[in-house]
């Protein structure tokens, strides 16, 4: 059953179309990944799913529930950890989680419980009692995803939830998302862009770009569409042509003295390889990343993405989105 | 019963902040005692009240305006500071809680309405211990009844205000074409009677005379507008605030 439902999900600032006619079906208990450069519709995505912008056509439900129509309904079934810390400097990590019980009605009588429950989940057990302004980005990170777990949710939504951390954090926090949906069967939407953890973490991603979808399903799949392995070749004289014959050959490209080439079963055909290509100063032949797929679907070019500016640049242009 | 715990919640939020901010609540007495001590004195040894009879002195005329003041400035950042929580993504956590905005509006105005009742005991207790201010039981209630309802109306134009900018950098223009002509023209620091016409109108169109008016009355036995005018417009005025405030936040956009 799908927990959530997009149909047609539209998004418009003014001229820009942010999200555009999007169409999506996530199942319960999975790890799913939105996936795109900047700016493609990814943080807008999650806030119209979220009920925190109203989408400008088309529907979507959440746990069956409408998201224009039944907001409320949806913001009691989800949870929210956000890009930017969302909790208070001065309170302890407890404190945080308390106001967050109340302000999502949790049954008082059992809050206390949920509460050591979360902490012990996050590992935070023996830092809760100190104050936010204390605690490591990684521990903060930790704290609000625990928090986004105390009302029981049925989706979680994470939104970037790894920005910032170095890769030891990241790593950490990796296995503890994917212990929630091991141990919590929560439905959980992630955005990122960085691929490795895409790879890690999602059984099923989307890429998004210009607002659309353009590639949807596992990961493995993702990386089976390119047709084959990369081989990547320093030679001086490549004998192109020969090689093209060769069936297992998918793809072969140039530049310069590199030549790129997509071959199925890398492993198998790289002897018949170079024998008809010639002599090699080196060569390397790995399995397609999912980096090779992100580019493979949303091109090269590096995208204008506005400067973050200052502080009172972003809340500007916050103000206006 | 969903609405009142995420009340108590964000109320909760609001007080543990003030308890932790000690600096806060001591920068928030330092001005009003300055303003007592340093001008009170100052200014009460070279001029005469034109008050007959009633032994007042300035300082002690000065006292009910000077806790209106306090109001003022602290009520209005208070409402101010949203823009902080709009900084930091706690504002969205709040926002994509079941909670309703009006809600969020009420807690932020009780929140506020607590501290600053704190600072002004405080006050209240330091003016009748050292500056002579003869608090009565029923003064004191009523003193209490009348700032609540300004701390009200103050944080709410806060909030509104908050709910409309983006950035810090509003804050200098507010100060300076919000807070300063209320305080200056609310008759404060003189006695509204003898005033040329084209000031008096100024003092009579703001709201918060009638706050300084009203506690002047009680506190000190000397008003111009009387004790039941007072009253009426300052909850006019909290509850055209406290309207208006919920409207602002109900379009309040992320």
């Amino acid at each position: 059953m799908a927990v959530i439902q997009a149909r047609n999900l539209t998004k418009k600032f003014g001229e820009l179309t942010a999200v555009s006619k999007l169409n999506l079906d996530i199942n319960e208990g999975e790890v799913f990944g939105l996936l795109g450069p900047n700016g493609a519709g990814k943080t807008t995505t999650l806030s119209m799913l979220s009920t925190l912008l109203l989408p400008t056509e088309g529907s979507a439900s959440v746990n069956g529930f409408d998201i224009s129509k039944e907001a409320s309904k949806v913001r009691h079934s989800i949870g929210f950890v956000f890009q930017d810390p969302s909790s208070d400097d001065l309170l302890t990590g407890r404190e945080n989680l308390y106001l967050h019980a109340l302000m999502y009605g949790v049954n008082m009588r059992q809050a206390n419980k949920k509460m050591d429950e979360v902490l012990r989940l996050v590992n935070l057990s023996d830092k809760q009692h100190q104050r936010m302004r204390t605690y490591s980005g990684g521990m903060r990170r930790r704290l609000e995803l625990a928090r986004g777990l105390l009302h029981e949710p049925k989706v979680l939504f994470l939104d970037e939830p790894t920005l910032g951390l170095d890769p030891q954090t990241r790593e950490n926090l990796w296995g503890y998302i994917k212990k929630l949906s091991r141990e919590k069967k929560v439905t959980i939407i992630i955005t990122t862009h960085y691929m490795e953890e895409a790879d890690m973490l999602c059984d099923r991603l989307a890429i998004i770009d210009h607002g659309k979808i353009v590639a949807l399903d596992t990961p493995a799949n993702l990386k089976k569409l390119l047709g084959g392995d990369v081989v990547k070749l320093k030679i001086k004289k490549p004998k192109l042509a020969a090689v093209r014959k060769l069936k297992f050959v998918k793809k072969v490209r140039q530049d310069g003295e590199i030549v790129t080439l997509t071959v199925q079963d890398a492993g198998k055909h790289l002897q018949e390889i170079l024998r008809h290509i010639g002599n090699v100063e080196s060569v390397e032949s790995r399995v397609p990343t999912l980096n090779d797929v992100f580019i493979y679907f949303t091109g090269s070019e590096i995208r204008e993405q506005e400067g973050e500016g200052g502080f009172f640049e972003r809340m500007i242009r916050r103000g206006n989105k | 019963m969903g609405e009142l715990n995420g009340l108590y919640a964000l109320w909760y939020r609001e007080f543990k902040v003030f308890q932790r901010e000690k600096s806060r609540l001591l920068s928030s007495l330092i001005q009003p005692l300055m303003w007592l001590v340093i001008f009170g004195t100052g200014l009460g040894s070279s001029i005469e009240l034109g008050i007959s009879g009633s032994g007042i002195s300035y300082q002690q005329f000065i006292y009910p305006g000077i806790l209106c003041m306090t109001v003022l400035f602290g009520s209005l950042f208070f409402g101010l500071y949203i823009i902080m929580d709009k900084r930091v993504d706690f504002m969205k956590e709040v926002l994509v809680a079941p909670l309703s905005r009006t809600t969020l509006f009420f807690g932020k105005v009780l929140g506020g309405a607590t501290d600053g009742t704190i600072e002004i005991i405080i006050l209240m207790i330091l003016g009748a211990l050292f500056f002579g201010i003869p608090f009565t039981f029923y003064s004191a209630i009523i003193t209490l009844i009348i700032i609540a309802l300004l701390m009200v109306s103050i944080i709410s134009v806060g909030l509104i205000l908050g709910s409309l900018m983006n950035s810090l950098e509003g804050f200098g223009l507010v100060s300076s074409f919000v807070i300063f002509p209320l305080f200056f023209l609310s008759g404060a620091l003189f006695p509204v009677k003898n005033l040329p016409a084209w000031l008096y109108a100024f003092v009579a169109a703001n709201p918060v005379s009638y706050a300084v008016d009203g506690l002047r009355t009680v506190i000190l036995g000397t008003g111009s507008f009387g004790l039941p005018t007072d009253i009426i417009v300052v909850l006019g005025f909290a509850v055209a605030m406290v309207l208006i405030g919920t409207y602002a936040f109900s379009r309040m956009k992320i």
